[in-house]
């Protein structure tokens, strides 16, 4: 199951809370963004004109912003996240192979959510565990030397 | 008593974790527990031997040995041969330092790293951590740059700009503020070495970043962390709130009367914030455009203050300078690349892991005698130096020298010294248009011939894998590259199509729908 969404009006007290604590530092857009990610799990489309507001920015700047950085969603995410190495250390220890090997088991793209809403698919490029390749990350911990059989058994352990 | 026990170290690092170093250190918690056998688990950093990781080391009679790859299955077994006490066993690998991948190494950066208990100030200074503060924090600023600039220190982070030419710009700039910021965004592919520093000798950083603000004048510095870096970010975070507990960072450094703070900031996953004027725009709190310059961020940097942008490497580089002066390390190296580097051999390889090692030893030194080949077994089939925008390199110039000049002058470079190799299956063609996909996905979208290039070169390279007009797409595949090159404001346009002309010039085969895609050159087994 998705996670219960919190009602919006809480949503909203919290994203200005978490704004409003963070404006004071220098160049505080990216902490703030990064404490509502943090904190719901994604940059909801109603944050922009809240921190736009508290940081007294347009809320053209602040969704620019947002849209830049490949790391900020703006859905919710599944319960669990995968993040799939493709870059060139990985490519040559079987990146490409695994990842048709995920997308085909999951039935899923990149930035897209299994339809029991468990887990998200995002690629990333070095996961800085090249030496170990192929890797991948789920939620914050990284696998290294990871097969096909590997990937089923760690998704297995997260449903 | 704490000392009668014996002390077992796993590494803790992201790679060694990755592979089951907490289920490891787990098992021989339990086993330990089961058995009666006293023991004292240290979390170490990895020593860099990943293709051995989880490696395990045993204190016995003052030397550490190792015990590689070790897996949580094999603990019973290792305490059946009393491995606590250095017994013999198929996973024993004698003692660490004697490993010739080791052995062989100038460790001088990586002097702690592996060693110690990350986290332990007592464990850093013990191992010499803070002699290179204690020393600059007697010297004024000019004295600094000069030790820094008679090292010759050139930038680790790609460029290779001398570092205490940097650092003389900013000192000499006046201003009221001033910032020292480390780039940790280490985005290329095959490199490692920013995080394992963060991850396994924080310290050596923090020192690092306290000497160049002493040096150029700083008070404040910001360390940018790639957000794929959710340890390192971690570890550095607890390191210097620790190291303003101690002392040794704050308001009042070393006792010395100065100041200097430092703080984390969190990066969003954008290749580009790697380039150090995206980067600042991103402390900023805005979209990482690169910059025109002039200005030079050493004139006007973050928040239009002098700025001193270093890669990580460069700066951890600085504590072992200031302590063993810069004759000592201008003493490793050959030409103008002086001291060590830190390569990172990555991909299709036997023996993967951190090779720290003095400017002059061959690409082929690296890819035989401590890579082994290739993981694979299968012969070598080209290797790609300095990340995505860095060449494919053919086995013929394997003999080239670890130097600055001598890899810029084929059109190579050693970056930030990624080595990815790859075996004979690899299929070039993908790869050449991997580069064209990765610039394309990643381009800040500032010029013309970066964003739009990127995206035609993906679309040349489709038609002619499809054997579609080859010709006079080889051409306008060629022509593109030279305009990308030619009107491309920073690297990642103007060196996207590196990659892709060295395999166009060297595996021209892989560039055609008809031709093999595969040719075995073979000349590393
Ligand atoms: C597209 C691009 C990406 C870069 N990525 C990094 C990076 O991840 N880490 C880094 O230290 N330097 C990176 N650089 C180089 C920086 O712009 C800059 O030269 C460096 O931070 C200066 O530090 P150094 O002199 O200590 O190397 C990148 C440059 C470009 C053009
Ligand atoms: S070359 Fe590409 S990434 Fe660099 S400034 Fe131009 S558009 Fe941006
Ligand atoms: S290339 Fe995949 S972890 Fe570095």
């Amino acid at each position: 199951m998705a996670k219960v969404e919190p009602r919006s009006a809480t949503i909203e007290a919290t994203i200005r809370a978490l704004a409003e604590a963070n404006a004071g530092r220098p160049g505080a857009l990216l902490p703030i963004l990064h404490a509502i990610q943090d904190e719901l799990g994604y940059v909801p489309e109603s944050a922009v004109p809240i921190v736009a507001n508290v940081l007294n920015l347009s809320r053209a700047e602040v969704h620019g912003v947002v849209t830049f950085y490949h790391f900020f969603r703006t859905r919710p995410p599944g319960k669990h996240t995968l993040y799939l190495c493709r870059a060139e250390a990985c490519q040559s220890m079987g990146a490409r192979e695994l990842e048709r090997h995920v997308k085909e088991t999951l039935k899923v793209d990149f930035h897209e959510t299994t339809s029991d809403g468990r887990l998200t698919l995002e690629p990333v490029y070095c996961l800085g565990n090249c030496a170990c390749s192929p890797a991948v990350m789920l939620d914050e911990d990284v696998h290294g030397r990871v097969t096909p059989e590997r990937l089923d058994q760690l998704l297995a352990e997260v449903r | 008593m704490a000392s009668k026990r014996t002390r077992i170290y796993v590494p803790s690092d992201t790679t060694a974790r990755s592979v089951g170093a907490d289920r490891v250190a787990a098992a021989i918690a339990d086993e330990a527990a089961r058995r009666g056998v006293e023991i004292e688990i240290v979390r170490n950093g990895s020593r860099g031997l990943h293709w051995l990781e989880p490696l395990v080391e045993v204190e016995v009679g003052g030397r550490r040995l190792a015990y590689g790859p070790v897996s949580a299955a094999d603990v019973a077994g290792l305490f059946d041969e009393n491995f606590h006490e250095g017994g013999a066993h198929p996973l024993a690998l004698g003692e660490t330092d004697a490993i010739p991948y080791l052995a062989k190494q100038n460790r001088l950066t990586f002097a702690r790293v592996g060693l110690i208990d990350p986290l332990s100030i007592d464990d850093y200074r013990a191992h010499g951590g803070f002699r290179g503060l204690e020393n600059a924090v007697k010297l004024d600023g000019a004295k600094i740059v000069e030790i820094v600039t008679e090292s010759g220190l050139r930038g680790r982070g790609g460029a290779a700009f001398p570092t205490g030419i940097k650092w003389k710009t900013v000192l000499d700039t006046q201003a009221d503020q001033k910032y020292v910021v480390c780039n940790a965004d280490e985005g290329d592919s095959g490199t490692f070495a920013d995080r394992m520093i963060m991850e396994c000798d924080p310290y050596v950083l923090i020192e690092g970043m306290t000497i160049a603000g002493l040096a150029v004048g700083a008070t404040m510095g910001y360390v940018y962390i790639r957000a794929e870096y959710p340890q390192a970010i971690r570890t550095m975070r607890e390191a210097i709130a620790r190291a303003e507990a101690a002392g040794c960072l704050g308001a009042n450094v070393l006792g010395s009367g100065r100041a200097f703070h430092l703080e984390v900031r969190e990066a969003a996953g954008a290749y580009i914030c790697g380039e150090e004027t995206a980067l600042l725009e991103s402390l900023e709190g805005k979209r990482g455009m690169v910059r025109f310059r002039p200005p030079l961020p050493a004139i006007k940097g973050l928040f239009g203050k002098p700025t001193v942008v270093n890669n990580v490497i460069s700066l951890a580089t600085v504590p072992i300078i200031l302590d063993k002066g810069a004759e000592f390390y201008k003493d490793f190296g050959v030409g103008r690349s002086r001291g060590t580097l830190t390569v990172q051999l990555a991909g299709n390889v036997k023996r993967g892991g951190l090779v720290e090692i003095a400017f002059g030893h061959t690409l082929r030194e690296l890819l035989e005698e401590f890579g082994g080949g290739t993981a694979t077994g299968r012969p070598i089939r080209t290797v790609q130096v300095g990340g995505p925008l860095g060449a494919y390199i053919h086995p013929s110039k394997f003999d080239t020298p670890l130097d600055y000049e001598a890899f810029a002058a084929f059109g190579a470079m050693i970056g930030h010294g990624g080595v990815v190799v790859f075996d004979d299956t690899v299929d070039l063609g993908q790869q050449a248009r991997f580069a064209m996909e990765f610039c394309a996905i990643e381009s800040c979208g500032k010029c013309t011939p970066c964003r739009i290039g990127a995206v035609r070169g993906v679309e040349v390279i489709d038609r002619i894998l499809a054997g579609v007009n080859e010709e006079a797409n080889l051409t306008l595949l060629r022509e593109l590259c030279d305009t990308m090159v030619a009107g491309s404001l920073c690297a990642l346009g103007g060196m996207a199509p590196y990659p892709v002309m060295s395999i166009l010039d060297h595996f021209p085969e892989a560039l055609s729908a008809r031709g093999p895609k595969q040719r075995a050159v073979g000349e590393v087994a």
